[in-house]
C-alpha cells in the first residue's frame, strides 16, 4: 500500500501542472483588464499602466506563464493586490470555514441519507420505499439557490428562529455558532443526502439478494447484524465512491450556498476574485481545490482496500 | 407413532409475481429420524430447494409465502415459532449449506469471523474461546493450518475449501439436522467425492441427520437412506434408496434413473432424456403434472391428479399405475398398439 500512495503522490505533480495550465488560459480569457477593474472607472491611464506593470500584466503571455509556473514550483501561490494578502493567507483564512460548512453538510447527508437508503431497500416496493425515493428525487433536482432562499424566508424572515446570513463566532458561544451553521448546512446537504439515499438503496438491493445474505440468515444471527454487518459492508464500495466525490465537491467550496448565506468560505472567495479580475487568487484557489480533490480521491482509493479485501492496490496502481 | 426428528406435513409454498401465483411446493410430506439421511431429488424447478429453504423459514417474503402445512422439528411446529425463537433454531438445531460455496461466504469478512459469529450467536462464549472452537472446526473439516486460515478471506480459498468452511460453519453448533442444498454441484468431480466423504464421516461422528437436496442419483446412492422424488412441487415417489433402485414405480423416477451414466454406458452413446420440460406452475392444472411427458399416460392422467399412495410398506407413489404389473401391462399395450 505504501508504494501505491507514493506513486499517487508523484502523479499529483503532472495533475496539478495540467490544472495550472488550464486555469491560466481560462483566466486570461476572461474579458476585462484586472488593473482597470481594480482601480475603478475614475483611474487615470497612467495609474492603470503602473498597476499593470506591478502585477506583471504588461509582460507577454508566455513570459507571464513562465513566472507563474516558476512560482508554483516553489509552492508560491502569489500575492493578491486586491486583498493585500498572500493567496496562501487567504486560503488559510477561508478554507477552515468551508471545511466547517462541508463537514456539517456531510454529517447531515450521511446520517440521514444512508439510513434512509438502507431502510428503503429493506422495504422495497412498499410505501416507505416510494416516499424515500420520491423525496430523494426531489432532493437531487432541487435548485440550491431556490431552496436556500426558501429556507431563509421561512426560518429567518417568517419564524425568526435562525439568522439568515453570516458565520457565527465561537466567542459568542457554541449555540450562536451552530445557529448560523444550520441553514447553510441544510441547504448544502440536500443534494448529497438524496444522492446517498439513492446509491445506498440500489447498492443494498443488489447485496441483499446475494447468497451470503441467505447464509447469514441461516446462521440464526440477528437481523440488524445481517443488514448492518453482512450486507452494508458489501454495499459500501459504491457508497464510498459517491462519498469521495461529494466530499471533494463540498471542500471545493459551495459557491451558491456560500453566496446566498454570505458564508466566508472558498466558494465566495473565488466568486469575488473573479468579479475583481484577481487572477492570482483565482489561479491559487483553483489549484488548491484540485489538490484537495486528488487527495480525497487518494484517501477513498485506500479506503476501498479497507472495505473490500479483494482490492489489490499495489498490483496495477489502482482497483482490481 | 414414533417421534420423528422432522415431520413435515402438507407443506405448501406459494410465490406471487405480477398477478399470478405459483405453487412451488404443493402439499409435501417428509419424515426423518435421528441420524438418518434423506435425499430429495428432482430436476431444476421441481421445488426441492424451495422445500429446503422453507424448512429453515428463509423463503424471501414477499414474494414467497408458506401458505399451508406444519413443520414439526423435535416435536415443535416451526411455523408457529416467533422470529426470535426461529433464529435460535437456525444455525443451532438446524443448519444449511448451499450449492455455490463461491457466493455463499461473505467476501468482505474473514473466514474466522464468519465461523465465530455463528458460535457466538448460539453460545455464551468469549470471542477468544469461540476462535479456538473455530480453529477446531476448520481442523475437523480438513483445512490445513487452521490458525492461519482463520484470518484469511474467502477469495483466498479454493472452491472445495470454501465448501469445507461452509460445512464448518453449519456444524459449528452441532445441529441435529443439516440441510445440504446441492452441496457438490458447483465442485470438481474429485472434490465432490471428498466433500461427500467428509459429510458422511462427520455425520457418523456427530449423529447428525441430513437432508440432501440433489439432482444426482449417484449422490443419493452413496449417502442416503431414503429418497423423496419431487416433480413440479409435489412428491411423486418416496421410499428407501434400495427400493428406489430395485423397484422404482413412477415413470418420472425411471426417467431419472435411465438418464444416469452407468458402467454399462457405451462410448458415444446418447443417454436417454425425459422429453419435454416441466409444466408452468402458475397455470391451474387438474391432472398429473407429469402426464404430458409420460410415455405411459392414459386418459385419466390428464384430468385427475393421482394421490400419493403407500403401495408397499414404506413405498409411496403418486401415479395411477401403482404396481409393476400394471405398468408392464400398460407398456405391452403401447408396444402392441404400435405394431
Amino acid at each position: 500500500m505504501g508504494s501505491f500512495i507514493l506513486k499517487r503522490l508523484i502523479n499529483l505533480v503532472p495533475t496539478l501542472l495540467v490544472v495550472g495550465i488550464i486555469v491560466f488560459i481560462i483566466t486570461r480569457m476572461i474579458p476585462g483588464d484586472p488593473a482597470s477593474v481594480m482601480l475603478g472607472p475614475q483611474a487615470s491611464v497612467e495609474d492603470v499602466e503602473n498597476l499593470r506593470a506591478e502585477l506583471g500584466l504588461d509582460k507577454s503571455l508566455p513570459a507571464q506563464f513562465v513566472s507563474y509556473i516558476a512560482d508554483l514550483a516553489q509552492l508560491n501561490l502569489g500575492y493578491s493586490y486586491s486583498y493585500s494578502e498572500s493567496v496562501f493567507g487567504l486560503i488559510a483564512e477561508r478554507f477552515p470555514n468551508t471545511v466547517i460548512l462541508a463537514l456539517a453538510a456531510l454529517f447531515i447527508a450521511v446520517v440521514i441519507g444512508i439510513p434512509a437508503g438502507i431502510f428503503a431497500a429493506r422495504k422495497q416496493n412498499t410505501i416507505v420505499d416510494y416516499v424515500v425515493m420520491l423525496v430523494s428525487l426531489v432532493g437531487v433536482s432541487m435548485p440550491i439557490f431556490w431552496l436556500g432562499i426558501m429556507l431563509v424566508l421561512f426560518f429567518s424572515v417568517n419564524l425568526g428562529w435562525l439568522p439568515a446570513t453570516g458565520m457565527g463566532s465561537m466567542d459568542d458561544g457554541l449555540w450562536a455558532f451552530i445557529k448560523h451553521l444550520i441553514l447553510p448546512a441544510c441547504a448544502l446537504a440536500t443534494i448529497p443526502m438524496a444522492t446517498f439515499a439513492r446509491i445506498t438503496r440500489s447498492s443494498m438491493l443488489e447485496v441483499i439478494s446475494q447468497d451470503y445474505i441467505k447464509t447469514a440468515r441461516s446462521k440464526g444471527i440477528k437481523e440488524y447484524l445481517v443488514i448492518g454487518k453482512h450486507a452494508f459492508k458489501n454495499a459500501l464500495t459504491p457508497i464510498l465512491t459517491v462519498l469521495g466525490m461529494q466530499i471533494s465537491n463540498l471542500l471545493g467550496g459551495a459557491v451558491l450556498t456560500e453566496t446566498i448565506f454570505s458564508w466566508p468560505g472558498m466558494g465566495r472567495l473565488i466568486v469575488d476574485a473573479i468579479d475583481k479580475r484577481d487572477f492570482v487568487v483565482v489561479q491559487g484557489t483553483v489549484i488548491f481545490i484540485a489538490f484537495i480533490f486528488v487527495l480525497v480521491n487518494l484517501i477513498v482509493d485506500v479506503l476501498y482496500k479497507v472495505v473490500n479485501p479483494k482490492v489489490n492496490l499495489d498490483s496495477d496502481g489502482g482497483k482490481k | 407413532m414414533t417421534e420423528h426428528l422432522l415431520n413435515v406435513e402438507n407443506l405448501t409454498v406459494e410465490f406471487k409475481s405480477s398477478g399470478s401465483t405459483m405453487k412451488a411446493v404443493n402439499g409435501v410430506n417428509l419424515q426423518l429420524n435421528k441420524k438418518e439421511t434423506l435425499g430429495i431429488v428432482g430436476e431444476s424447478g421441481s421445488g426441492k430447494s424451495v422445500t429446503a429453504t422453507a424448512l429453515m423459514r428463509l423463503i424471501p417474503s414477499p414474494p414467497g409465502k408458506i401458505t399451508d402445512g406444519h413443520i414439526y422439528f423435535n416435536g415443535r411446529d416451526l411455523l408457529q415459532l416467533s422470529e426470535k425463537d426461529m433464529r435460535n433454531v437456525r444455525g443451532n438445531d438446524m443448519s444449511m449449506i448451499f450449492q455455490d460455496p463461491i457466493t455463499s461466504l461473505n467476501p468482505v469478512l474473514t473466514v474466522g469471523n464468519q465461523i465465530v459469529e455463528v458460535i457466538r450467536a448460539h453460545e455464551k462464549i468469549s470471542k477468544k474461546d469461540a476462535a479456538t472452537k473455530a480453529v477446531e472446526m476448520l481442523k475437523m473439516v480438513g483445512i490445513p493450518e487452521p490458525e492461519k486460515r482463520l484470518k484469511m478471506y474467502p477469495h483466498e480459498f479454493s472452491g472445495g475449501m470454501r465448501q469445507r468452511v461452509m460445512i464448518a460453519i453449519a456444524l459449528a453448533c452441532n445441529p441435529k439436522l443439516l440441510i445440504a442444498d446441492e452441496p457438490t454441484t458447483a465442485l470438481d468431480v474429485t472434490v465432490q467425492a471428498q466433500i461427500l466423504d467428509l459429510m458422511k464421516k462427520l455425520q457418523q461422528e456427530h449423529d447428525t441427520a441430513i437432508i440432501m437436496i440433489t439432482h444426482d442419483l449417484g449422490v443419493v446412492w452413496e449417502l442416503c437412506d431414503k429418497v423423496n422424488v419431487m416433480y413440479a412441487g409435489r412428491t411423486v415417489e418416496s421410499t428407501t434408496t434400495r427400493q428406489l433402485y430395485d423397484n422404482a414405480l413412477h415413470p418420472y423416477t425411471w426417467g431419472l434413473l435411465e438418464s444416469q451414466i452407468t458402467m454399462g454406458t457405451q462410448e458415444q452413446e446418447r443417454l436417454p432424456a425425459i422429453p419435454g420440460s416441466p409444466p408452468d406452475l402458475t397455470m391451474p392444472h387438474s391432472g398429473c403434472h407429469f402426464a404430458s411427458r409420460c410415455p405411459l399416460a392414459t386418459e385419466i392422467c390428464h384430468h385427475t391428479a393421482p394421490e400419493l399412495v403407500e403401495v408397499q410398506s414404506n413405498h409411496f407413489v403418486a401415479c395411477h399405475l401403482q404396481s409393476k404389473e400394471q405398468i408392464v401391462e400398460r407398456k405391452e399395450g403401447i408396444f402392441n398398439a404400435a405394431k
